[in-house]
């Protein structure tokens, strides 16, 4: 097969988290890789037989990289595939995500990290990594096998949704993990305390007649966990933080060089409890959304490093299991497509620069599962998105390529469209002109 | 405003349409529709006490009950309401049916809905599942109890019971008391109470108060006798006893020492005071039946004739709506 012509992108506003540059820019692509980058300037001396690309000042930066993100394969592939996924994942300028084991059969086993890594093989639209169980079934009674899983290929455990209850039993996964460096992810909250929620207790709340726990729940779990990392050495990611008063933990935590990345969804900044409105179940989430004051300390915990990681928690659910009363309703909502724009709202509201935003979402978690990926570097793999930051968008839940559409951002007005993204020097995506 | 005795010319002078295609909140009506709504179902009270009940203001219509959860009296209620107004009324027990066959709550609506009943009336275990249910259909939704939400037409009743009690709602101090948090009655009574320009007060312990509460436009209290003191009603709210499993009280009788209502304790209220209860009653729970047997303090036999002709009044006033649309 002939080698892809070199691909020259001039003409753009280079934004790269490792090197800190955000300004003029091009870069060459060959192969799978960025071969050179010019900073300051387009390239003046091209030559031989390539592809030119004028970005128009668009942004480029590395593709995105999604922590978080729930398909239906195996098992439910109504919901997604990882096709479907990583279509989905290609329109949102997100190059390499992390598929959830919380599947059927979970991924509990390294024959199934197998086989979602043989499917992810065949898939050019995006990049799959492979999340293990941290225990069996995800019930939080044995440990999964987490190196054999490990061998397979998976870069880290997490039981999703479900918090590991007996402090024994995430201790051990924690000393167990260790050995094979492999992160252990966990949901902060204490399950006792929310069992039955549908949302964040609160006058709002209180008023719709909806079970509710306290956000106090998730500092409670947050402060456990904390405390057996540090006990354990463990590399621990906060899986989703939401609430102020966790926060205030984890900078305790970060403060005494405790081993721990967090993340906080791109819903959760971006939507607080009014959302729910008058019982829509598209904003039912899992952790619930929280009030506004905590949403705001979460935007500032972005701004200011403490949180590291953004994931758009990617939960696709179809219609018929959110088209139910407010409690049975499933939670959570499809993000992959609406990541980018909704995270640049608050590079439009100047509450933190693009550099850092991107850095979330980018450098940030390719550090946490060590890829070399999320930098505009010679020798970098070439995965890239394209994106006019000022492009009106108007979300309309039906046109996501996502197979199920249920999304919290249907309707919402936000900026910056993807314009074209790439794989390993691939185009798998390009906006419609 | 007195209770005089109304013919149906009367009771057909005083029908107004509803403000909206459904009832869903007692929030959905201001005040000015709540008097009027409380105008109506007086003159439906006095024309429930004649011999000849039945009316045609209804004729033509179908009333469906459609109840998820089981309710002998709320049912009850609607029904006769229905049927003395002249429409024809069918009862859907659905608990039983279709959804223990996995069919959803829109299936079911979406199906009875092509039978083109004229008003559904809805109980469901979930908060919002009348307000999803409304989006669905065709014809006017009434909210007769959705999980802890509200119970709307319980509300009504119950300012009915007030005004005639009292001649008035507005500036009567009431205290709710009891399991506030898991009570659709509190929410709905707590909303059009302050609608007529009643005083609120909730109480009840910590354990059964819900985040928030002070919020709502009422004053919370944890103990009993200073939150019924000078209180002109006081309404008491069942404590399902599923609650002594979830930790929320430790036992029956503790909860009756502390929170139920008894004579001593009503002695701290107003000298007129007034004894409501929605029902169906735990007496010696959250009320001594002393108290709840006595005529000159309680009204509780009063909110169960009240029921029927609240009921009369807000199905009269929906379909006068749909007579326009």
């Amino acid at each position: 097969m002939a080698r892809a012509r070199p691909i020259a992108f001039q003409n753009a506003r280079l934004v790269d988290p490792e090197s800190g540059y955000d300004g003029p820019g091009a870069l060459v692509v060959s192969g799978e890789t960025i071969v050179d980058v010019s900073k300051g300037k387009d390239f003046s001396n091209l030559s031989g037989d390539l592809q030119v690309i004028d970005c128009a000042g668009g942004m480029l930066a590395p593709g995105l990289i999604d922590l978080r993100v729930k398909t239906g394969e195996p098992g439910a592939e109504t919901r997604e595939t990882l096709r479907s996924a990583a279509q989905a994942a290609a329109a949102g300028g997100v190059t390499s995500f992390v598929v959830q084991p919380d599947t059927d059969p979970a991924v509990d086993d390294p024959s199934v990290v197998d086989f979602i890594l043989r499917r992810a093989r065949d898939i050019e639209a995006a990049r799959i990594l492979c999340a293990g169980a941290a225990t069996r079934r995800l019930k939080g009674e044995q440990i999964a096998e987490i190196g054999l899983m490990r061998e397979a290929g998976c870069v880290y455990v997490t039981d999703v949704d479900h918090a590991i209850v007996d402090s024994r039993v995430l201790r051990r996964v924690m000393a167990y993990a260790k050995t094979f460096d492999m992160a252990v992810a966990h949901r902060p909250v204490d399950p006792w305390l929310t069992r039955g929620a549908a949302a964040t207790e609160g006058e709002f709340a209180g008023r719709l007649g909806l079970p509710s726990g306290p956000a106090m729940a998730e500092r409670i779990g947050l402060e456990r966990d904390l405390a057996l990392a540090e006990l354990t050495g463990a590399r621990l990611l906060v899986d989703q933080i939401t609430s102020a008063g966790a926060l205030e933990a984890l900078a305790r935590a970060k403060a005494r060089g405790v081993k721990v990345t967090a993340t906080a969804s791109i819903n959760h900044l971006s939507f607080n409890e009014l959302d729910i409105g008058d019982y829509r179940t598209f904003a039912k989430l899992d952790p619930p959304l929280r009030s506004e004051d905590d949403r705001q300390a979460l935007i500032d915990a972005l701004a200011s490093g403490l949180v590291d990681i953004v994931v758009s928690a990617h939960a696709p659910a179809p219609a018929e299991d959110k088209r139910l009363p407010y409690d049975e309703a499933t939670p959570g909502g499809v993000g992959l497509e609406t990541l980018l724009p909704a995270l640049l709202v608050h590079y439009h509201d100047g509450r933190a620069p693009l550099i850092d935003l991107l850095r979330a979402v980018t450098l940030a978690p390719a550090t946490f599962l060590g890829l070399s990926s999320g930098r505009l570097t010679p020798g970098a793999p070439a995965d890239l998105v394209l994106c006019d930051l000022g492009a009106p968008v108007i979300i309309d839940a039906d046109k996501l390529v996502s197979k199920s559409k249920n999304s919290p951002f249907d309707g919402r007005r936000l900026q910056g469209q993807v314009l074209r993204t790439v794989v390993a020097g691939k185009m798998v995506y390009r906006a419609a002109e | 405003m007195t209770a005089f005795a109304p013919g149906i010319d009367d009771v057909r002078a005083r029908t107004f349409p509803f403000p909206r295609r459904h009832f869903l909140s007692a929030m959905d009506v201001n005040v000015v529709e709540a008097q009027q709504l409380l105008d109506l179902a007086d003159g439906f009270v006095a024309l429930n006490r004649q011999t000849t009940k039945k009316l045609d203001l209804l004729k033509g219509r179908t009333l469906m009950n459609l109840f998820f959860e089981n309710s002998t009296r709320t049912q009850a209620s609607f029904e006769l309401a229905g049927k003395r107004l002249g429409a024809d009324v069918m009862n859907m027990s659905v608990k039983t049916s279709s959804v223990a066959k996995g069919e959803t709550l829109i299936d079911t609506a979406v199906t009875l809905n092509a039978m083109q009943p004229d008003l559904l009336v809805v109980r469901h275990a979930s908060s919002g599942a009348a307000a999803l249910l409304s989006q669905k259909v065709g014809c006017s939704v009434i909210n007769a109890g959705d999980g802890q939400h509200e119970h709307p037409t319980q509300a009504l009743l119950d300012a009915l019971s007030m005004r005639r009690a009292f001649g008035h709602v507005a500036g009567l101090t009431v205290a709710i008391c009891g399991d506030v948090m898991h009570s659709r009655v509190a929410r709905s009574n707590v909303n059009l109470l302050n609608i007529l320009g009643a005083e609120v007060r909730l109480v009840g312990p910590p354990t059964l108060m819900p985040a928030g509460a002070e919020h709502w436009g009422a004053t919370v209290y944890h103990d009993l006798e200073k939150g019924i003191a000078g209180a002109d009603v006081v309404m008491m709210l069942r404590l399902q006893l599923e609650r002594m499993q979830g930790a929320l009280v430790p036992s029956t009788r503790e909860y009756f020492r502390f929170w139920g209502l008894d004579r001593e304790k009503l002695k701290a209220a107003s000298g007129g005071v007034k004894v409501m209860h929605p029902g169906p009653m735990n007496r010696g729970v959250e009320i001594d039946s002393d108290v709840a047997d006595d005529p000159a303090v309680s009204l509780i036999q009063d909110q169960v004739e009240m029921g029927v002709a609240a009921r009369m009044a807000v199905l009269a006033s929906l379909a006068a709506r749909l007579d326009n649309h």
